[in-house]
């Protein structure tokens, strides 16, 4: 067989996802660190759609479940950069570490 | 190899590469600019993949609103992101480390469950087999989602989310009234 | 290979097939002669967009010409000044590319590249003629809206990277406008896609035994008011604004980067006709014409590709039509005309279709009952639209009258003396004397 195997995916995946976990723990700009977690999320659906492709390609439980991951990135990459903006009136800053008003 | 997987390899070098950047790039515009081209990049593997209907919808949403929305953050936040401040936090090393760890186990996992011995046994791991289901996935895609045994109550929830993800947005971005 | 066999199978718009069966007849790898098949394509519907598009300033500058008693261009190319644009062309390649300084080089120079890569992206699902479509996919109307979303990108680059406060300004209010305009685009075409039951363009081509304006005036008007706006064309041209904004995004922008910009506008407005065409008028199809056969020449492909041009253009004439009629309108009208009418409108149309249309099915209904229905329909839902709009109307007029009977004498109270001048203001004076 000279197809691409599965496990080529995963790996890509994999690797998609490790660089976005490291710009979550590494950025300081709030911005950034979302950015950060679409790539960890669409490493994530890679996975569902390869997995559905390969193992169960006649029923869309990967697809349904990649849908919803979809939609789920829209309303994070929404509400997210609403809360950053709200946070730069409020703070003048998007750094990560200076949101700390919780503290007090 | 075949041209398949040539493309397989250049589409995801592509990707991986414009991760990195979106990653470890000052510059946060430039850094989204990669992030739409690794979204660009999934798009293509979705493609390899028979999910075309996918593909486009990464398109749409990745790209055409996702991206526009961070650059929007972006354009509106950026007085203080200015070039002489660290972009980088201090506990970088250990989020390098601890990601280089990740991937490590993720690498360990996948050759052990789905790689080597196992990829021998059943060829389906070996290539995507031929299968009816894929041209018209799509529709049956649609149909489960509104299916009482299917995905009915997910997609309901899914779109209360987004409702509820709207209604948010606007008043957390709101700016506050004067009087 | 046999000339008269190509001449043939070329005007039968077969030609590719008939080269493939040459080629793999003479021992080519099938794979190879269909990759090499496809580029040629590619390469000349690619052409054909770009190249049309020379025709296409010159058919607007000459229609708005004589649409306001001008004579329009008339010096080069003879008595019709047919070469203009190619003089004109010529001269933008000629002049200097220039990056500001102080601009974004990568952002500056993707945009207009970009720009013009997804308006010839939307190309590869239109149908021709029978059989002559880039590649009919099964998500085609899905495919189109993907693409031309990207495009927003492409503002975004040009408006951030050019360092420039009117250009990041235009492109502010162009993303606003193409992102708030697609909602009802997506929404109208959910119409015809739902009459279809398909997304692939082949398949809405071959419902349409009724056009779908028939079947879906509203949609149809709908779809063409949001075209409007998503290729920036007056009334919806506040992307440039010459009188407001310099420019717009592309101020920073010239020579062949300028023109770039100028070409997918143009080759976008193309697209939303050939759309339009395909979506609403049915594609090629006219009495059948795609069936007429000459000797062993399929020559109805070729009148059906001619019908397909014919009705694009007509389409095209009635963007100019209109170009030449009606004033650019506010960017905050924009926004409420799109938000608070044309969206919900939208959403009421499409529930609308999705209930009848099922109804209908439900009890074998089909053809030209079947439209009759929807056309009904559709009438019944534009009569209260407009009823809904004339009452409105009408209770602002009452309001505004009100105020303004009320105004003056409120007026006297407040200083004890009345201007005549006053009277066209009462509304707000009547305001500011209750505050």
């Amino acid at each position: 067989m000279s197809g691409i195997p599965l496990t080529w995916y995963l790996i890509v995946a994999a690797a998609l996802f490790a660089i976005g976990l490291y710009g979550v723990l590494a950025r300081r700009n709030a911005v950034a660190i979302l950015m950060a977690v679409e790539l960890m999320l669409n490493a994530v659906n890679i996975n569902l759609i390869a997995f559905w492709r390969y193992l169960t390609p006649d029923r869309p439980i990967g697809l349904a479940w990649a849908l919803f991951v979809f939609t789920v990135a829209a309303a994070e990459a929404a509400v997210g950069l609403a809360l950053v903006i709200s946070i730069y009136r409020q703070r003048d800053s998007v750094i990560a570490e200076e949101m700390d008003i919780l503290k007090y | 190899m075949t041209a398949q997987q040539i493309i397989f390899i250049v589409i995801s070098a592509a990707t991986i590469v414009s991760a990195l950047i979106v990653v470890t790039n000052r510059n946060l515009f430039h850094a989204a600019l990669a992030l739409m081209a690794s979204f660009l990049g999934v798009a293509g593997l979705y493609v390899l993949l028979d999910a075309g209907f996918f593909a486009a919808a990464q398109l749409l949403i990745y790209i055409g609103a996702i991206s526009i929305l961070v650059i929007f953050a972006i354009m509106l936040t950026r007085r203080l992101m200015s070039a002489s401040e660290p972009s980088f936090n201090s506990q970088w090393v250990m989020g390098l480390v601890a990601s280089v760890l990740v991937f490590g186990l993720f690498l360990y996992v996948i050759i052990q469950a789905w790689g080597g011995a196992v990829a021998q046994t059943f060829p389906v791991l070996q290539a995507p087999m031929e299968a009816p289901g894929i041209a018209d996935s799509i529709r049956a895609l649609g149909a489960a989602l509104v299916d009482p045994n299917g995905y009915v109550l997910p997609f309901e929830v899914a779109s209360v989310l987004l409702l509820g993800a709207l209604i948010g947005a606007i008043v957390v971005a709101q700016p506050e009234k004067k009087s | 290979m046999d000339p008269i066999k190509l001449l043939e199978s070329t005007l039968s718009l077969a030609p590719f097939e008939y080269l493939r069966e040459v080629w793999v007849a003479a021992g080519m790898n099938p794979a190879l002669a269909k990759v090499i098949t496809d580029v040629i394509g590619v390469v000349i519907l690619a052409s054909f967009c770009l190249l049309i598009v020379l025709f296409l300033i010159w058919l607007e500058r000459k229609v708005l010409a004589r649409m306001q008693d001008r004579i329009g261009p008339n010096r080069v190319g003879g008595k019709f000044g047919l070469l203009q644009t190619l003089a004109d062309a010529l001269k933008l390649v000629s002049k200097e590319a220039i990056t500001p300084a102080g601009a974004d080089k990568i952002a500056f120079n993707l945009a207009p590249i970009l720009m013009v890569m997804t308006a010839l992206l939307m190309w590869a699902v239109i149908p021709f003629a029978p059989g002559v479509i880039g590649s009919d996919l099964n998500i085609g109307l899905f495919y189109i809206l993907a693409v031309s979303s990207a495009s927003v990108v492409c503002l975004l680059l040009a408006g951030w990277g050019s360092n420039n406060k009117y250009a990041l300004l235009g492109a502010f209010r162009a993303v606003a406008q193409m992102v708030s305009y697609e909602v009802p685009m997506v929404l109208s075409l959910l119409v015809p896609l739902i009459l279809a039951r398909s997304m692939q363009m082949g398949e809405i081509i071959a419902a349409q035994t009724i056009p779908f304006l028939i079947l879906a005036p509203i949609s149809a008007l709908i779809f063409f008011i949001s075209a409007l706006a998503e290729t920036g064309r007056t009334p919806f041209d506040l992307l440039e604004a010459e009188s407001e904004i310099i420019a717009g995004f592309h101020i920073e922008y010239g020579g062949m980067k300028w023109s770039m910009f100028m070409l997918a506008e143009f080759v976008g407005t193309l697209f939303m006709s050939a759309l339009f065409t395909t979506v609403y008028l049915g594609g090629w199809r006219f009495f059948g014409v795609e069936n007429v056969v000459l000797g062993n020449i399929q020559i109805g492909n070729l009148l059906a590709m001619l019908v397909f041009f014919l009705k694009t253009f007509a389409v095209f004439m009635v963007f100019i039509w209109i170009r030449g009629t009606l004033p650019r309108v506010r960017i905050d009208q924009l926004l409420d005309f799109n938000w608070k009418f044309l969206v919900p409108l939208t959403i009421v149309l499409t529930m609308m279709v999705v209930i009848l249309d099922k109804v209908l099915e439900l009890n074998g209904i089909a053809g030209w009952n079947r439209a009759i229905v929807h056309l009904i329909s559709n009438v019944v839902l534009a009569f209260i639209t407009l009823e809904l709009l004339r009452r409105r109307g009408r209770q602002i007029r009452e309001e505004m009258e009100g105020s303004r009977q009320a105004g003056p004498d409120d007026h006297h109270d407040a200083d004890g003396h009345g201007h005549e001048a006053d009277h066209g203001h009462g509304h707000e004076l009547a305001h500011a004397a209750g505050d």
